[in-house]
């Protein structure tokens, strides 16, 4: 099994100022899962759509030869033609159309002119059934959940006559099950001689399925590691691509816990979309000042949507509970009074619900906050913005020439810093962080947990939401678990394990 | 507007961080720059072809009069609609509320006798709550922009008619002509301007206040900002930008002198520029129009009332519609039925062409203005040399295209960048 599929020789990509790959070189072998790391930036997009003719032959130097011949793709349609598939990080599936009609996109099953309908479904459904999704094949995408729209997608590959499969970060959006089964299924597809290639940066994944990793940084190949043959440890595979050894993935951190600043009782949440379904049922919840308290369960289980419904009903229809500030009881109607009450909530899908993505960044740190800038309320104070983001762009590390950057054009960790500036402006005495460390890497991972500490040492109340274990039992003093919309359990951090979460995630559901 | 010497081609998204001095320009700006300082760079050599192809007549007293004063009405709506298309909406109706409204003015003022302060006030009034109808409708109760106002053209046309009784409505009393139409008193009589014959005085100071303005706020803008450390234009391209604003203004003004003084509604626009143009900039609540535009959700979770927000801004179309309605109605000096028609067209077109994004989010209310400036150059340009109206048609609708397709690919182009 030795043989290779793919061979990439001496690539180098250069954008007007920037090198983004140089000289990288990336040998695939037949019937392996390949994976590749590699922070945020390192190039491990551009690589791919190299490979996928998105940059065209001749836009870069280096040679491609796949199955012993030498490629030069002018675009996708070329790529896929000779049984390179990409299923990118955002699916790119028809909302309206059913998995059928999506899975034969551009591809319909024809006879004549016409398409012939019971033959497109009858494939489907078998391409359904290879990818372990029961569906029926005439149900419209929008029906269905990420992970299942990710195997669609899979189907829609397969139908294809796929050789080399490459999947861009294929469980950032799964929860555990999903992604449970969505690698279970490429472990399949290896059995049946398809070559995948994983971009990922969950490394405990990748340890799992993966046969040989290669490790990109800074645009160039660090190294590639045989995972079955050698003893490779996930902290070997981070300090390649960070570039040095991290002894500890979080900060250390002394709490130095006071008063209860937020409690909530016996709070109700129902879904604003699928009448009564009760999505939050009677959470208990309090907060501490300086206390970092995470929040874990599976997708699905109602964090977001408690998270939410608190910050000013922001989710969610007939809410019934009871918020409490300091001791007091509160009513927040609104977002505005939320803010107002102290209340910050940093969201899960930046890129959606948190940034302005072509406004730049001053504009965006100070959108939750403007009032604070105006003189008497109106007119903004526009010096004053500038200096406010400037200060934040230093204390918060923001990796951008100047404050009038363009927040879409920034990288994932530096736009979530962005909005974690955003919020802090706000001047909260409760922070509520969804996902923090999403689809970022590791270095600026380890730059949001030393602000999340240093915003408890101000003696805020930092509530984080996180699918990640480790993440929680890394930095949280105390953990809430969650399973279909009731909280299960609440262990203090020397008391938690992976497993011991796991069961309380889990308990109740069957 | 600042055109920087910067090399272009080095649009870098991800340069380590530099020191945010006076001379940190960074390259990104200069792009930006180019691509909202290409409208003016157009404007002008619409009007320089112009001026060419029509012997000088364009930048004749009288012709810079008459541009201002036909096309003010279509400004006043341009206002209103880039306020409406960067929160990501459209407004389809604003042509029947012009025609509505002036029908309103016509039958308080005319056949009621109602005092014209009262009948504008009222009218004005009777605009917001159109506004507010159509705003509520889509704020509040969710239906798209585009089907709203689609459904209010043909309501607001239906209701002008029945206001009219299908028949013009006129003449209108003395002091609305002259706000539509008419021009400053000669306060302080004329001066004489050697080769360019007699000017008003009046006119002339009103321009050297301008200019001072200009100067001072610019200056105090550019040293509040030095203050901060922020990156300004060098000092001669900064020296220049105010010479050539200034000497516009002050050519501009002195052909108006030349002629009749300065129009009542060019007073009026300057008053509608300056205010709106500070909202959108620095009020609070023009500063979240951009944000419900460039990201509903995030600004929803900001705390930004964005239904009130979107309700607002329709009012203050309609407002803006019922001014433009009384001009054009006292203008005409009737009240017809076929008042305002295809003008929302004309408001659109001039916020696009002024780059405003089709996404919403990005746009200016002085970009808007040099928009409808722009149609109104080729319109009456094209009159004076003589060309048929399917032809200037045709040349405005290649225009709108032209501006909208630039700016999607400069667009693309520096996400290409990328």
């Amino acid at each position: 099994m030795s043989d290779t599929i793919l061979q990439m020789q001496d690539i180098t990509k250069t954008f007007p100022g920037v090198k983004a790959l140089q000289d990288v070189n990336l040998t695939v072998r037949r019937g392996e899962i390949h994976a590749i790391c590699g922070e945020n930036g390192a190039g491990k997009s551009t690589l791919m759509k190299v490979l996928s003719g998105v940059y065209p032959h001749g836009s870069y130097d280096g040679e491609i030869t796949f199955e012993g011949e030498a490629c030069r793709f002018s675009g996708i349609r070329d790529s896929e033609h000779r049984g390179i598939v990409i299923i990118h990080q955002e699916l790119a599936l028809a909302p309206q159309l059913s998995i059928a009609e999506n899975i034969f996109l551009g591809n319909e099953q024809a006879t004549r002119g016409l398409i012939d309908w019971n033959r497109t479904n009858h494939a489907a459904g078998q391409l359904l059934e290879r990818v372990g999704l029961h569906e029926n094949p005439v149900t419209p995408i929008i029906d269905l959940g990420v992970g299942k729209q990710q195997l669609v997608e899979i189907a829609k590959a397969l139908s294809k006559e796929v050789r080399l499969l490459i999947l861009d970060e294929p469980t950032a959006a799964l929860n555990d099950e999903d992604s449970a089964h969505l690698l279970g299924l490429l472990r399949d597809l290896r059995g049946h001689g398809i070559t995948c290639v994983i971009i990922s940066h969950k490394l405990n994944e990748v340890m799992a399925i993966a046969d040989r990793v290669t490790i990109l940084r800074d645009g160039r190949t660090i190294s590639t590691l045989d995972l079955v043959e050698d003893e490779v440890t996930e902290d070997k595979i981070i300090s390649g691509m960070v570039g040095r050894d991290l002894d500890h993935r979080f900060p250390p951190h002394e709490p130095n816990i006071g008063e209860e600043v937020l409690r909530i009782e016996d709070w109700t949440v129902r879904s604003p979309t699928q009448h009564g379904r009760v999505m939050v049922r009677n959470a208990n919840l309090s907060l501490r000042r300086g206390e970092i308290v995470g929040l874990a369960g599976l997708m699905g289980a109602g964090r977001t949507e408690l998270a939410m419904s608190v910050f000013g009903r922001a989710y969610g229809t007939g809410i019934s509970g009871r918020i409490f500030k300091d001791g007091r009881e509160i009513r927040l109607r609104s977002v505005r009074d939320a803010i107002k009450h102290g209340i910050a909530y940093a969201t899960e899908d930046r890129k959606r619900y948190g940034l302005n993505l072509i406004e730049d960044i001053k504009r965006n740190i100070s959108a939750a906050a403007l009032g604070r800038l105006a003189n008497r309320g109106w007119v903004v104070d526009e010096n004053e913005e500038f200096k406010v983001a400037g200060g934040f762009r230093e204390s918060m590390n923001i990796k951008a020439p100047s404050v009038l950057s363009i927040t879409g054009k920034l990288s994932g960790g530096n736009q979530q810093k962005v909005v974690l500036s955003k919020w802090i402006f706000t001047n909260p005495d409760v922070l509520i962080l969804d996902e923090p460390t999403r689809g970022i890497d590791v270095g600026a991972k380890y730059e949001i947990y030393t602000i999340i500490n240093r915003l408890a040492d101000e003696g805020k109340a930092v509530l984080v939401i996180s699918s990640e274990l480790p993440e929680l039992l890394g930095i949280c003093d105390r953990i809430y678990t969650l399973s279909a919309g009731r909280i299960t359990g609440e262990v203090p951090r020397a008391e938690a394990t992976q497993e011991s979460l796991m069961t309380l995630m889990t308990k109740g559901t069957e | 507007m600042s055109v920087a010497p910067t090399n272009a081609d080095l649009a870098v998204d991800e340069t380590p961080a530099a020191p945010a001095g006076p001379t940190g320009d960074s390259p990104r700006r200069f792009n930006l720059n180019l691509r909202q300082s290409g409208i003016y760079i157009a404007f002008a050599v619409i009007v320089l072809l112009f001026t060419v192809l029509s012997g000088g007549d364009l930048l004749a007293p009288q012709n810079i009069s008459n541009i201002i004063v036909q096309n003010s009405y279509i400004l006043i709506l341009a206002i209103g609609m880039i306020l409406i298309i960067i929160a990501g909406h459209i407004d389809l109706s604003v042509g029947s509320v012009v025609g509505l409204c002036g029908a309103v003015a016509a039958v308080l003022m005319v056949n009621h006798d109602v005092p014209w302060p009262l009948a504008l006030l009222i009218t004005l009034v009777v605009g917001g709550i159109i506004g507010a109808w159509q705003g509520y409708w889509i704020a509040y109760f969710g239906i798209p922009a585009f089907i709203v106002t689609l459904a209010g053209m043909l309501l607001f046309k239906a209701l002008t008619l029945m206001v009219l009784g299908n028949r013009g409505i006129g003449p209108f009393p003395d002091p609305v002509r002259t706000m539509s139409n008419g021009f400053l008193e000669g306060y302080l009589g004329n001066i004489g301007l050697g080769p360019l014959g007699g000017a008003d005085l009046f006119s002339l100071l009103v321009g050297v206040i301008a200019v001072a303005g200009i100067v001072f706020t610019q200056w105090r803008t550019r040293s509040g900002r030095l203050q901060y450390g922020q990156a300004v234009d060098p000092m001669p391209l900064f020296i220049g930008k105010i010479l050539l604003s200034s000497f516009l203004v002050i050519a501009v003004v002195t052909q108006l002198a030349r002629y009749k003084n300065l129009p009542w509604v060019l007073v009026l626009l300057a008053f509608l520029v300056l205010g709106y143009s500070l909202l959108t900039n620095r009020v609070v609540f023009g500063r979240q129009i951009y944000a419900v535009g460039g990201n509903l959700q995030a600004a929803t979770l900001s705390g930004v009332k964005v239904k009130s927000v979107i309700f607002w801004i329709f009012v203050n179309m309609g407002v803006l519609a019922a001014l433009a309605g009384v001009i054009f109605a006292g203008r005409l000096n009737q009240a017809g039925p076929t008042a305002g028609n295809q003008f929302e067209l004309d408001a659109i077109a001039a916020a696009f062409i002024g780059g405003a994004a089709v996404q919403g989010g990005v746009g200016k209310v002085v970009g808007a203005i040099t928009g409808g400036l722009i149609m109104g150059v080729i319109n009456n340009g094209m009159s004076l040399i003589g060309a048929q109206s399917e032809t200037v048609m045709f040349v405005k609708g290649a225009v709108l295209l032209a501006a909208v397709a630039f700016d999607v690919w400069s667009k693309r182009r520096a996400g290409a960048s990328r």
